[in-house]
């Protein structure tokens, strides 16, 4: 695998712990979800993760989508 | 060998394990011991010490020698007291006129056949037979013996076809049989203690020799593993350390621990001077009983290599040669360099990865040079790459990372699985330990690509070998759980009492259904159904369970997922809270424990508290008098990720070779040649040197104060041996570095002068090590933590009242197969690993005469896919992934499966790494080394990349002359 852009590859991380979650009941799924990404996601990946999303998610599986209202957005540093 | 620096008494014996007592007399004197000990034993435990020779407590009696013989009242004859027991009321007699003649009659015949060299011979000073002569009175010899082992010639000047040569053919000890006396001790401690059985006695009565394996072995081409068990066992000279050969008897003796792998094996490191004469496994080491593997015994000669570096160095640019300079000019020119990137591109542009090979204090004080004087939480160990993984699931399940046993519960364990993990090679004296339980009847279950050795070896055989295909882990734990929960095989009563019940019947519904039968699953992973079934009933219903776990089973995408999987199992079966059970990760390096307890991971501070809790926080902002910032830091491949992106600029990166061991070593290197400054703090000019801009030199183990946690979370003492080389311990480096950029910002310097007042620190700030403290590590030896006011002698075993976390939490694993498959282009799966005589990079085996077992990685391929591809046992191979490829000799062996590669990373010239991929664990980013998907072809010989690499590393690695 490689990744052309850091994009792609966060996509691919979010993804990744989305599928994980899928399997939870799905409010528990969202909220463990954005949670995830909050105690491990330094804030530039968090940034880049914003931006994707600002765009419209493209590639985004749903429960990432779902959970990004959960999600810390970074604050600029 | 006997005991003579510090007086570790031989009692003859091993310890009897009965709480029964029986008291009885030994010449006058009353002796209460536990039932089954012997009389030899009983008599050492009051200090009288019956002669011997062929009895040594590392090893049961054999009574061969006829020299231990004693007198019991009202008993006829004269038995011998290492085979004979104790027994209430007993008067034993050790010492009367009859003893004593019989006993110098047998030494007569001993020596009759044994050269009287004994001022040259090597082990003047430390023989058995020596002190044993003196003991019985020896004064002179009556047989002239025709027949002799040791002369080469006989009296008429024929060749003596009894006389065997020295073999020294084992680069660390000579097996000399003309000093042999025949007593099995080396034969004993072969099989008993390391379990390998490579020696045998040969032929009988005078014909009998010790022999390695077959009449045509050597020690060397023999199964011996080299552990130094029987030299260790040998009472003469006949198998001996080649060091002793070379310099004589040690005079003194300091009690360290390895620095090798996670066992963290207890050694007497034994002096000349401050020469290093041997090292010898502690007897009274709690992790280890006395033994040891080839690594820690005889591998310790990198740290006198002449590749180490001993004087720090500095250049521009990374394309200039280095220049050797003064600590203080170093200091100047990174902490000037460093401040120039935080004050041009911020805070956060500059981190730190920690070393699990460090000590604890060390780990401690560079996450606290990154959260102190960087301000930022970009701290990462080599932890991410093994078993971070590990901590994610276990703490989500258990509520801790820990392991939950100490390694002596493997002798209360019935049935054993072993999953991910080849512990004869990666560790080898918990092998040992836990070969000597399956001889004593345990069961076994292994969970691996490969035909590991523990497999089946001599004496061993497992039970069930789940020979899956590599990324089906979870599949096959899941299905495990599948048979437990549809047979009816889970624990109840554990669960109720110890577990969420509800969250058991959510996770019991997940894995009862139709796709996670084992018949479901055999298609993905090539396990047959049959055989999953009958290990799910073996490890649910077979007595006390443990699960040993590796890198086998975090290394992957799923890794985390499987950790979870594992926990769920030993949950639902009632395998947690006592001795004999429990989920046990085999951790890699030395310190990778402690390295992760001391805050080394970007989102927790020590002790694994989150950084986002206020309160932590508070601890260490008072203790430090800094603001610590509440957001995570970047991870070792994010901080690589910010690298190559133009955000992430200046890295410190102690005792850790980030270029040969990460995966995608092509994005390794991008985004260390990115970077404006790279710090290596290293013994020698590593891989990952080659991108650096400051090479500080490290102290090796012997040269430095401090404590490595091993696998089973005890804390053992580092001891300095002899004065650093380069004539800092680490940690004085990295404060040496903390003071000169504190100084450069006008903020008070760190002023620790001992190693013991850090772990002061820890212990002040971190409350599971809240007990902890080098006068108390003097007291116990060691000891695990959790150790604090509730526990103060420490935690064997964790989770025996209730989980950490209050309930045990079941979650659902969901098989999730990896991105990374097999396609008509890449139609092999690569799988990787390493083997006994190596260690990790290999940077310390490699510069040691280890090589002689392991020169170069190979590859090992099935003789099926060698034969449609034409590769023969040796061809030079080119293995070829998505990400790169690199070429090697090939190894034809049916210990994988068809489909299925493997092959080592200890050699850089290989680079094993080119060809993995940049997937990693869902949770923590921990690398999928162990799937790529490769072809391998005939080859000419190294690839372009390998040829390019070669002259990179050389070019990088030039020093200018001095001027």
């Amino acid at each position: 695998m490689s990744h052309e852009s850091p994009h792609a590859k966060l996509i691919y991380m979010a993804n990744q712990i989305a599928k994980f979650m899928e399997s939870k009941p799905h409010a528990e799924g969202v909220a463990l979800l954005a949670s995830h990404i909050n105690d491990f996601w330094e804030p530039r990946m968090r940034r880049h993760l914003f931006e994707v999303i600002d765009a419209g998610g493209e590639g985004l599986r749903p429960l990432v989508l779902q959970a990004a209202e959960k999600i810390k957005r970074p604050v600029s540093a | 060998m006997k005991d003579f620096i510090i007086p570790d008494r031989d009692y003859g014996t091993p310890a009897a394990k009965s709480k029964q007592m029986v008291t009885l007399t030994i010449d006058g004197f009353d002796v209460t011991v536990p039932e089954g000990t012997s009389i030899m034993r009983a008599a050492a435990e009051i200090g009288i010490s019956v002669p011997k020779l062929c009895a040594t407590d590392s090893v049961d009696a054999f009574g061969s020698c006829r020299l231990c013989l004693v007198e019991i009242e009202g008993r006829n004859g004269t038995p011998a007291s290492c085979t004979t027991p104790v027994a209430a009321g007993l008067k034993v007699t050790t010492q009367n006129a009859k003893l004593k003649q019989l006993r110098r009659g047998v030494m007569e015949l001993y020596i009759s056949d044994h050269p009287l060299d004994c001022l040259t011979c090597s082990a003047n000073g430390d023989c058995e037979l020596q002190d044993m002569a003196g003991a019985v009175g020896l004064r002179d010899v009556r047989y002239e013996a025709v027949q002799t082992h040791f002369r080469a010639k006989d009296t008429s000047g024929q060749v003596n076809a009894q006389y065997i040569p020295r073999d020294d053919s084992n680069p660390y000890f000579s097996y000399d049989p003309q000093k042999c006396i025949v007593c099995s001790r080396c034969v004993r401690a072969c099989e008993e203690v390391q379990g390998t059985f490579a020696l045998t006695i040969e032929g009988r009565g005078f014909d009998s020799r010790v022999s390695f394996g077959a009449k045509t072995d050597t020690a060397l081409t023999s199964d011996c593993v080299s552990c130094g068990a029987c030299v260790a066992a040998c009472p003469t000279a006949t198998l001996q350390e080649k060091s002793i050969i070379d310099i004589g008897t040690p005079e003194r003796s300091v009690i360290t621990t390895c620095a090798y792998c996670g066992v963290g094996c207890s050694f007497k490191a034994e002096l000349r001077g401050d020469e290093l004469v041997r090292m010898v496994p502690y007897k009274h080491g709690k992790a280890n009983r006395g033994h040891s593997c080839v690594k820690g015994r005889f591998a310790y000669g990198y740290a006198s290599h002449q590749d180490r570096i001993l004087n720090p160095m500095i250049r521009e640019n990374i394309s200039d040669p280095w220049r050797e300079v003064s600590w203080a000019e170093a200091m100047e020119f990174t902490a000037t360099r460093m401040q120039g990137i935080i004050d041009k591109h911020g805070r956060h542009s500059v981190g730190v990865i920690t070393s699990s090979r460090c000590t604890n204090e060390e780990a401690y004080l560079v996450q606290k040079l990154t959260r102190a004087v960087f301000m930022n939480n970009n701290t990462d160990t080599c932890a991410r790459v093994c078993h971070s993984p590990t901590g994610y699931g276990l703490g989500q399940t258990l509520g801790t990372s820990a392991g939950t046993q100490d390694f002596d519960s493997v002798e209360h364990t019935d049935v054993v699985i072993v999953i991910g993990a080849n512990p004869t090679d990666g560790h080898p004296v918990f092998a040992s330990r836990l070969k000597k339980r399956l001889r004593a009847g345990a069961k076994l279950i292994v969970i691996d690509p490969r035909r590991t050795d523990i497999v089946q070896s001599p004496h061993i055989k497992a039970a069930h070998h789940l020979a899956l295909t590599p990324g089906t882990n979870v599949a096959v734990v899941t299905a495990l759980a599948h048979v437990i929960v549809t047979e009816g095989l889970f624990d109840e009563a554990f669960i109720r009492e110890r577990c969420d019940w509800d969250e058991f019947q959510n996770y019991a519904e997940f894995a009862a259904r139709p796709e996670n039968s084992p018949e479901s699953t055999a298609l993905l992973t090539g396990v047959s159904a049959e055989e999953l079934r009958a290990a799910a009933r073996l490890y649910a219903k077979g007595g006390n369970g443990a699960i040993y776990y590796g890198l086998g089973v975090t290394e992957h995408s799923q890794g985390s997922t499987t950790v979870i999987g594992i926990a769920n199992l030993a949950m639902m079966t009632g395998n947690v809270g006592r001795a004999g059970v429990g989920v046990n990760p085999l951790r890699g390096q030395n310190n990778v424990q402690g390295s992760c307890d001391m805050g080394s991971f970007p989102h927790e501070l020590p002790g694994y508290r989150h950084v986002k809790g206020e309160g932590v926080r508070e601890i260490f902002q008072k203790v430090w008098g800094v603001q610590i910032d509440d957001e995570p830091g970047l991870r070792i491949p994010n901080m690589l990720d910010a690298a190559v992106e133009g955000t992430f600029k200046g890295l410190y990166c102690q005792g850790e070779d980030i270029l040969q061991s990460d995966p995608d070593t092509k994005h390794v290197a991008a985004g260390l040649a990115a970077m404006d400054c790279v710090i290596v703090h290293d013994l020698f000019l590593n891989e990952t040197a080659n991108y650096a801009h400051v090479f500080l030199p490290g102290s090796t183990f012997l040269e430095k104060d401090g404590t490595f946690t091993n696998a089973e979370r005890r804390i053992n003492r580092v001891r300095k041996v002899m004065a650093p080389r380069n004539g800092y311990a680490d940690w004085e480096v990295t404060q040496m570095l903390a003071n000169a950029m504190l100084k450069q910002s006008g903020r008070a310097p760190w002023g620790y002068t001992h190693p013991s007042q850090i772990m002061d620190e820890i212990a002040m700030t971190t409350p599971s090590f809240a007990g902890v403290s080098y006068e108390r590590l003097e007291e116990l030896g060691s000891v695990q933590w959790p150790c604090n006011e509730a526990a103060p002698e420490g935690t064997p075993l964790m989770h025996v009242d209730g989980f950490v976390r209050g309930k045990g939490k079941f979650i659902n694993t969901e098989y999730v197969a990896t991105d990374e498959r097999t396609g008509p282009r890449f139609p092999l799966l690569l799988t990787t690993g390493r083997i006994l005589s190596q260690y990790n990079v290999g940077a310390q085996t490699r510069r040691t005469a280890n090589v002689a077992w392991h020169t170069e990685d190979l590859l090992e391929i099935h003789p099926h896919d060698a034969e449609v591809r034409g590769i023969k046992d040796g061809d030079y191979v080119r293995l070829a992934s998505r990400a790169g490829e690199t070429s090697l000799r090939a190894k034809v062996t049916d210990r994988v499966n068809p489909g299925v590669v493997y092959t080592t990373f200890h050699h850089p010239d290989t680079q094993a790494n080119v060809i993995t991929t940049d997937y990693s664990d869902w949770a923590t980013n921990c690398p999928e080394y162990k799937v790529t998907a490769v072809q391998v072809g005939l080859s000419n010989g190294p690839s372009e990349w390998q040829k390019d690499y070669a002259a990179q590393a050389a070019y990088s690695r030039r020093i200018a002359a001095a001027e």
